[in-house]
């Protein structure tokens, strides 16, 4: 009701600028409003609502996002399940497993980190913000070194496509069963889902890294430190999505069913 | 005429005397940076409206292109391959930088807010964010237009578009995901808002009908929209290093392209449609001074096609190779989506009946949308039999059929919707006469181009063609000069309301006697809409309290 009799102000002025009048209001009010409350939200709770409400729904979007991917690994994992099995062989389960790790710890400081703006520790926020950022990076150094194998290999799809290791796995020390040359060519289409799933998996957490970037700076002037948590939250979602995306294609891409079926 | 409304429409107290407010949105600032940096959803929507309206008549020049070779059947106008880039264009600009931002971009951000008695959508600042991405999406549609132009068809179909033709489908589908993008937001802030932003009283039962239907559509943005973001990203990807997701010959599916196009293009269309039948829903209720007849079934029926609308995308697709058993129940689900459709005809109908019916230029619109979506609606059961499909998909009877959803359902509720508000966004009255004869123009306009064009289909002519066997020319002709017609039932409306813009009488508040939130306040309204908080105290379209109220407010003047 503050702001409706706020704006029932302005509203009669006839100076056309109400910046002015708005934050002469803002200060009238100081005891309520947080410099950060937006104009047209009653109250500061249906803001935090919304934004944490938005941030949910865009969510849901990177689902329905994913959601074609993991679609199409779906339909040709079940047609070319021989070419799937060896081709996921190929994947280093302890690096992935590295990965797993170091990514789940990122999400474990992101936590923290939202426990600290809350309890408005600016000190313990930015050190978490900063671990995060470095466990996010230390993910993408792993991923890279994987791509590079692949690209050594290659195991990137395209015109340099190699498949003589699924051919003739003896011939480079591999203890597989030979694929079909035809089958065998269907492990591009394995190489290509895990490398724009992975690919799409780490460009997101590279905008992440972005943000993080911006929020620690955000954090360290002491933003957070006065109760208005809302963008710490809302990133922390978002991080914490990413890591349950990598927790999907980490067992679909290098743990199940490693090995054909004999 | 005048003395039908006089009867009905009990009073109009301030039309004669009305003035401009002298404080509201447009003049609060000024500058052609006030407005480009503006986050007042009511900017954002003029904004909006002058874009997409840019853009429809991009899109229609294509359409008349594609009439005017279609005139003879020589191909004596264009080269084939130039006639491919003419429907591609048409198809693209048309579906995605007008009929899926149209209604929900200029009327419901300009609409919802108010009528959920809100000061702003919730994310203001996203909300101009999503104009700035359409626009990228619109300037690279053209750029891809004057480099060359893309011949793909609007569905992009692989591997047509992965392998054999090398026009710019980069730039295009680049376009289509950053326009969707725009898509997605608007749906995310529409969401966000309803649930979040009611004002006291307004319960989810209280909303009108115009805001359950946005809400229907913005679900199928949200959930829809990223799924062609993939599906193009895959495309783009196909193109670009030859990865075989969608080419047989290196194990990938092109049918799994179909299958996620279709799964956002299907809903799309209800995307497109819903808007427009919420824009009916206030026109009918308005013109015939009644409750919109069974509330909650037009508001659930707008949900239930939501649902549907996701579970019938292989509809496209019969003659495809799908499985036969996956046909079958994907025909009965397309059958189903017809049920909530007809829902809502029916209960405007029943609206109609015993209503204090007028004839104003948006229930013209409304009546034309009401004739025009039955027969879109219904030869889409045709489509949807798999028998009928067979023989009649890929030729001009597909065609007829979505242009009578799309334009003589969509384009007629828009323009109902924009007649209908132009009042409140500008504070000035279109031409009365000038604008019915508009309505009427577009109607047999309408028809006389779409419906030819069913008989052509059913005789066999195949669609994306540019030359026919002459036998077919005397419909053909007949549809060219509908478009004719069309064109100038479009062209109207734009020079008579840029018009009103000076030179139109002053509306009023209510010009309507409308029982919206949004008739309550002044036209145009203030920058944050309401001088305080409204209480909902009524059901959505109560007369009666209408009428009260306009009672106590002469009282106290006089």
């Amino acid at each position: 009701m503050d702001n409706a009799l706020a704006s029932t102000g302005l509203t009669t002025q006839p100076a056309p600028d109400p910046h002015p009048h708005e934050t002469a209001v803002h200060a009238e009010h100081e005891h309520v409003a947080l410099p950060q409350h937006r104009h047209h939200f009653e109250t500061e709770e249906q803001q935090r609502e919304a934004g944490s409400f938005g941030m949910w729904l865009f969510l849901v979007t990177e689902i329905m996002f994913f959601g074609g991917m993991f679609f199409a690994y779906l339909l040709y994992r079940n047609w070319y399940y021989p070419a799937f099995a060896a081709a996921s062989s190929q994947l280093s389960v302890p690096l992935g497993g590295t990965n797993t790790a170091i990514l789940i710890t990122s999400g474990f400081c992101m936590a923290l980190g939202v426990w600290a703006a809350e309890v408005r520790r600016r000190k313990m926020l930015v050190v978490t913000l900063i671990l995060t950022t470095l466990f996010g990076l230390a993910f993408l150094g792993i991923k890279y070194d994987e791509y590079h194998e692949k690209y050594e290999l290659h195991h990137i799809p395209g015109n340099n496509f190699n498949v003589s290791q699924f051919v003739n796995p003896a011939a480079y020390g591999i203890k597989e069963e030979p694929l079909a040359p035809d089958m065998a060519q269907k492990t591009q289409i394995f190489f290509f889902l895990y490398f724009a799933m992975t690919g799409m998996h780490a460009v997101h957490l590279i905008i992440g890294i972005g943000l993080l970037f911006w929020l620690t700076w955000r954090a360290h002037r002491g933003d957070f430190s006065s109760g208005y948590v809302a963008p710490i939250e809302n990133f922390g979602l978002y991080w914490h999505f990413i890591d349950i995306v990598w927790l999907f294609l980490f067992p679909l891409l290098y743990l199940i069913n490693r090995h054909p079926l004999h | 005429m005048s003395a039908a409304i006089g009867n009905t429409i009990v009073s109009l107290p301030d039309q004669s005397t009305a003035q401009i407010p002298r404080h509201n949105y447009i003049n609060n600032e000024h500058g052609l940076l006030s407005w480009l940096l503006t986050s007042d959803h009511k900017r954002i929507a003029i904004l909006y409206l002058i874009s997409i309206t840019f853009f429809f008549f991009i899109g229609g020049a294509f359409a008349g292109l594609i009439r005017l070779e279609l005139l003879t059947p020589q191909p004596d106008l264009v080269s084939s391959d130039t006639y491919n880039k003419f429907f591609t264009m048409h198809g693209i600009i048309m579906i995605f930088l007008f009929l899926v931002p149209s209604v929900p971009a200029t009327l419901g951000n300009f609409l919802i807010p108010i009528m959920l008695g809100a000061k702003d959508l919730a994310f203001p600042k996203i909300n101009l964010l999503s104009w700035y991405l359409y626009m990228i999406g619109g300037t690279l549609t053209l750029t891809a237009l004057v480099l060359g132009g893309v011949d793909t068809g609007w569905t992009f179909t692989t591997p047509l578009s992965t392998h054999y033709l090398n026009t710019h489908v980069i730039t295009a589908a680049t376009a289509i995901f950053v326009a969707g993008f725009s898509s997605i937001f608007t749906g995310l802030n529409f969401i966000v808002t309803i649930h979040r932003m009611r004002c006291p009283g307004m319960t989810w039962f209280r909303m009108p009908l115009f805001v359950w239907a946005h809400y229907a559509a913005s679900l199928l943005m949200v959930l829809g929209t990223p799924v062609l973001a993939i599906a193009l990203t895959l495309v783009a990807l196909e193109r670009l290093f030859g990865i075989g997701v969608f080419d047989p010959t290196k194990g990938g599916d092109p049918l799994l392209f179909q299958h996620l196009f279709w799964f956002y293009s299907h809903p799309a269309v209800y995307i497109m449609i819903l808007p427009g039948m919420g824009v009916i829903s206030e026109v009918i209720s308005t013109f015939s001074r009644k409750r919109i007849f069974g509330y909650t079934a037009v508001a659930f029926s707008s949900v239930a096609i939501a649902l549907f609308g996701f579970f019938v995308w292989e509809h496209h697709m019969f003659i495809m190779g799908v499985s036969s058993y996956s046909a079958l129940v994907f025909s009965l689900l397309t059958m189903l989506v017809a049920v909530p459709s007809a829902i809502k005809i029916f209960n405007w109908t029943f609206t109609l009946q015993k209503g204090s019916i007028t004839f104003e230029t948006p229930m013209l619109y409304a009546f034309g949308f009401m004739g025009l979506f039955t027969i879109g609606g219904l030869t889409g059961i045709f489509l949807g039999s798999l028998g009928m499909d067979i023989h009649l998909t890929e030729t001009y009877f597909i065609v007829a059929h979505f242009h009578f959803v799309m334009v003589g359902g969509m384009l007629m509720a828009f323009l109902a919707g924009i007649h209908f508000w132009w009042p409140k966004m500008t504070g000035r009255m279109y031409p009365e006469s000038l604008s019915k004869l508009a309505a009427v123009t577009t109607f047999i306009g309408f028809n006389l181009t779409f419906l030819p064009q069913f008989i052509l289909g059913y005789l066999g002519m195949p669609r994306r063609y540019h030359a026919y066997p002459p036998e077919f020319q005397v419909l053909n002709v007949l549809s060219t000069a509908g478009a004719t017609v069309l064109g100038f039932g479009y062209m109207l409306p734009m020079l008579y309301l840029a018009w009103s813009l000076k030179y139109g009488a002053i509306a009023g508040n209510n010009p309507w006697q409308a029982t919206g939130l949004e008739w309550q306040i002044q036209s145009p309204p203030l920058m944050e809409n309401f001088i305080e908080t409204p209480v909902m105290d009524h059901e959505a379209y109560d007369y009666e309290w209408l009428a009260n109220k306009t009672r106590n407010e002469v009282t106290t003047v006089g």
